[in-house]
């Protein structure tokens, strides 16, 4: 994966705050910009597609290591 | 998701925050805050029970006369001391709620309502509830809209692809 602008730690953290944790960050990054999202919260498996697609932010990749999972985004 | 697709219009959500319930004063933040997070346009208008968690805790007296002032015995103002709508168990319920949630890493609906301000999610306040049991201005919390009515509450409904009473 090409340089991350930013990671997003929301581990141990409930629905919904992987989803504003997100948002809050891709708020302070540039478009273009490539930033990592980690949640164990297993709703985070569809929400942050769902907040992806909503807001038009691409989600590049997704992966699970463990019970982390792992959300690539590129900022819109 | 390519540069090619159109920018949607900003969808909008109003929520009718009519109950005082902390299991549903829950729900609805943690919506308000997902859908303002998800770039929708968001109003709560808090009515009837709903306005007594936009008092700010510290008011000890609400109410304009013996009637109003013994119905807000039973409404205590703030998020902090908002009952469960059942599993109540004098009380506790609410306390057992609140550490089911911190274990699991759920905000209280506190602190999410927070969030919500941060998200500039519209708080209205019904100006009816208000004048009614004798709610002013000065007992409330900080950052919220201009008190609202009916109508206008509607017409931000009517223009809302999502409309919620809880």
């Amino acid at each position: 994966m090409e340089n991350l602008a930013a990671t997003v730690d929301a581990t141990g953290k409930s629905c919904p705050m992987p989803v504003l944790m997100t948002a809050k960050t891709a708020k302070t990054l540039n478009a273009g910009d490539v930033f990592l999202v980690m949640a164990t919260d297993s709703g985070a498996r569809s929400d942050i597609p769902a907040w992806a697609s909503q807001t038009g932010n691409e989600l590049l990749e997704s992966a699970e290591e463990g019970n982390v999972l792992k959300f690539y985004i590129r900022k819109k | 998701m390519s540069d090619a697709v159109p920018e949607p219009e900003q969808e909008s959500m109003t929520i009718i925050a009519f109950s005082g319930d902390l299991d549903k004063l829950w729900p609805t933040m943690i919506l308000s805050s997902t859908a303002a997070a998800t770039g929708m346009n968001v109003t709560v208008f808090f009515t009837f029970w709903g306005l007594f968690p936009l008092v700010r805790e510290d008011v000890k007296h609400i109410g304009k006369d013996k009637l109003t002032r013994a119905m807000s015995q039973f409404n205590p103002p703030g998020f902090q001391r908002a009952h469960l709508s059942k599993l109540k168990f004098g009380g506790m319920g609410n306390k057992m709620m609140r550490q089911v949630a911190s274990n699991e890493g759920l905000l209280p609906p506190e602190e999410l309502f927070e969030m919500c301000q941060e998200l500039d999610v519209n708080m209205w306040p019904c100006q009816m509830t208000m004048d009614l049991m004798g709610i002013t201005p000065d007992m409330m919390v900080p950052g919220l809209g201009e008190p609202v009515g009916a109508a206008t509450a509607l017409q931000r409904m009517a223009k809302s692809e999502i409309s919620l009473f809880i």
